[in-house]
């Protein structure tokens, strides 16, 4: 019986979360695969390589496979995975698209956003916006599973390199066509994997940005916004922290003029320590924070800013 | 031009869901569509152009009580709906199944569904039958068009957006962020009785459900307790430095 994990890259490396995933993915203590799909991307798999816990990479390199569509990286699970009884992935936009494709071309069920593996295909996940966890078994002959990466610590690198083998990849599929992509080019650390996330909210208006990197920039921290603040324009829609945006786990976020709705906590709740700062001393974002600041955002924050001496601590 | 797009009750979503009594269940809330799906209604909607007219049909699995949100997208504008009928909920695959199913009689050109359900919140279901139909899809869609005779879809990812173009038939599932459905008038509310809503069964589709993934327990997410209120920043500068231990 072996584990396969697709990994998600950057063309370069692994992204933590995927290390995270391997992790997740000694819990059936049996040998762990790599999937790494892509093009050129020789770099990744050497990286998958070196990680403890991974017993082989499988490499699939094809031109086509450059920016790597769902119905190809499906085909490609389907195509490898039938020979694994376990696939998982982190789960995050492209796994989450590929691998419910890829369960049903294997005709089997799928798990999503696992936070912890009691046994081989017995698992705990949230519902309900993150209010209560459901423990499941799934008794399909093929596991399928997305993991939350942060709910699972970093393999560490390995003393040897493992092997790499070459597998083709399927044909194109031809169903969709890449056109392009917008990444939001910053030099912030990746709100996901983020040590430090300040967010605001609506309450932040045309100051959204102007009050918050100052701040993000002295903490090092990532910029994270409310659905609010998105809706209304303020910030881009990948940085909306939540149910239905990211969710996050970082060792300290500050909530600036975010009422702390359910939806909202969903996607914080799991960081080690919460900051809120609200000019409501009911505002329900306090019911959850370590540490609650009541005044007004727009005098706070700059003041917080000229605090602020030191880089954050690890 | 045939638009089918799929819907689900679901718990609403601003009401607290809590464990029954017995552990074994999640007690029954106000019931609502899910708001996934009604942002797909509303896209199938404005899909459907004086150039491109659409039929669009909308299809719910469930009971009786599902005709609730059936009518709620006839109102909004929905041709005409199908319910297959069931008393149990069914699993991503087995409800892609059905679909398919459904597929096979209205051969639709394009499929829309919600990202995700509001509750489960696995977000399998449109990838799974675009996966069983063996056509293109465009999941977490923020942003949708025509051009010629492909649709253009912009999908929210990490740290930025993707844009494809797919060929027809194809399958698009919706972000919160693609529209903001329209209020219904009360004459449409009125109108859409009269809107036919047929009923199919499992076995007329020739679907025999099988749960898979079964329930071991329930329990609540730990609650984070609200800590202390901090007076000034100097003050939680302080904490996080010498308590808390994140800030140098
Ligand atoms: C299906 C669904 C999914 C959702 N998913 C998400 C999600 O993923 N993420 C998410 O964030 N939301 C989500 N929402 C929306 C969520 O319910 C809330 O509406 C949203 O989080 C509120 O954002 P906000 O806190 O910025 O705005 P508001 O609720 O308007 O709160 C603004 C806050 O700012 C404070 N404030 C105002 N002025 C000042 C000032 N000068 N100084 C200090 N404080 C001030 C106010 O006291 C208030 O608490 C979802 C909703 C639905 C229906």
């Amino acid at each position: 019986m072996t584990v396969l994990v697709w990994a998600e890259h950057n063309g370069i490396s692994l992204k933590k979360s995927t290390r995270q995933t391997i992790s997740a993915a000694q819990a059936w203590n049996e040998p762990v695969h790599v999937l790494v799909v892509g093009h050129q991307v020789s770099a990744v798999a050497q990286d998958a390589a070196t990680l403890a816990g991974v017993a082989e990479v499988i490499q699939v390199d094809a031109p086509h496979l450059a920016h790597v569509l769902a119905e190809d990286l499906a085909a490609c699970l389907v195509e490898i995975g039938k020979d694994y009884q376990v696939i998982l992935a982190n789960h995050a936009p492209y796994a989450r698209n590929a691998l419910a494709r890829a369960a049903a071309l294997l005709d089997v069920g799928m798990v999503s956003d696992v936070i912890h593996i009691e046994a081989p295909a017995i698992y705990t996940h949230p519902v309900f916006a993150g209010s209560i966890l459901e423990t499941v078994v799934n008794t399909d002959a093929i596991q399928i599973l997305t993991v939350r990466g942060s709910a699972f610590s970093e393999t560490a690198p390995a003393p040897v390199a493992h092997k790499i083998t070459e597998r083709n990849a399927p044909k194109p599929q031809g169903l969709s066509r890449w056109i392009r992509e917008d990444v939001h080019a910053s030099d912030r650390p990746e709100l996901t994997s983020a040590r430090v996330v300040v967010a605001g909210g609506r309450a932040l208006g045309e100051q959204f940005n102007t009050l918050l990197q100052p701040l993000a920039g002295k903490l090092g921290a990532a910029i994270g916004a409310s659905r609010s603040a998105v809706d209304a324009g303020l910030a881009a829609n990948d940085i909306q922290v939540g149910q239905t945006g990211i969710v996050i786990a970082p060792d300290l976020y500050i909530a600036i003029g975010i009422s702390g709705a359910i939806q909202h906590v969903a996607g914080i709740k799991d960081s080690k320590v919460i900051v809120a700062i609200n000019n409501d001393p009911d505002a329900p974002i306090f019911q959850i924070a370590d540490y609650g600041l009541v005044g007004d955002l727009f005098t706070l924050v700059p003041e917080l800013v000229a605090g602020i001496t030191g880089a954050t601590s690890h | 031009m045939k638009i089918l797009v799929a819907l689900k009750r679901v718990p609403d979503y601003s009401v607290p869901a809590r464990i029954t009594p017995d552990g074994s269940d999640i007690e029954a809330n106000k019931i609502a569509i899910n708001p996934f799906d009604e942002i797909a209604v509303e896209a199938a909607l404005r899909l459907s152009t004086p150039q491109r007219p659409a039929e669009i049909v909308v299809v719910s699995i469930g009971n009786l009580a599902s005709q609730e949100v059936l009518r709620h997208a006839l109102a909004m504008g929905a041709d005409r709906a199908i319910r297959v009928e069931t008393e149990n909920s069914l699993e991503p695959l087995d409800v892609a199944k059905v679909l398919k199913a459904v597929a096979g009689w209205e051969q639709p050109d394009l499929w829309l569904l919600g990202k995700q359900a509001v509750g489960a919140d696995a977000g399998q279901t449109g990838q799974m039958l675009a996966g069983l139909l063996g056509i293109g899809q465009a999941t977490f869609v923020s942003a949708l068009e025509w051009q010629g005779n492909e649709l253009i879809a912009r999908r929210e990812v990490e740290g930025g957006t993707e844009t494809l173009a797919l060929k027809l038939p194809a399958l698009v599932t919706t972000d919160l962020q693609l529209n903001t459905p329209r209020y219904i008038k009360l004459p449409n509310l009125i109108a859409a009785k009269r809107k036919p809503i047929e009923t199919l069964t499992l076995a007329e589709l020739g679907i025999t459900p099988r749960q898979r993934i079964q329930r071991i327990k329930l329990e609540n997410a730990p609650a984070r307790t609200a800590g202390i209120k901090v007076s000034s920043v100097p003050e939680l500068l302080e904490k996080l430095r010498t308590d808390a231990k994140v800030l140098s």
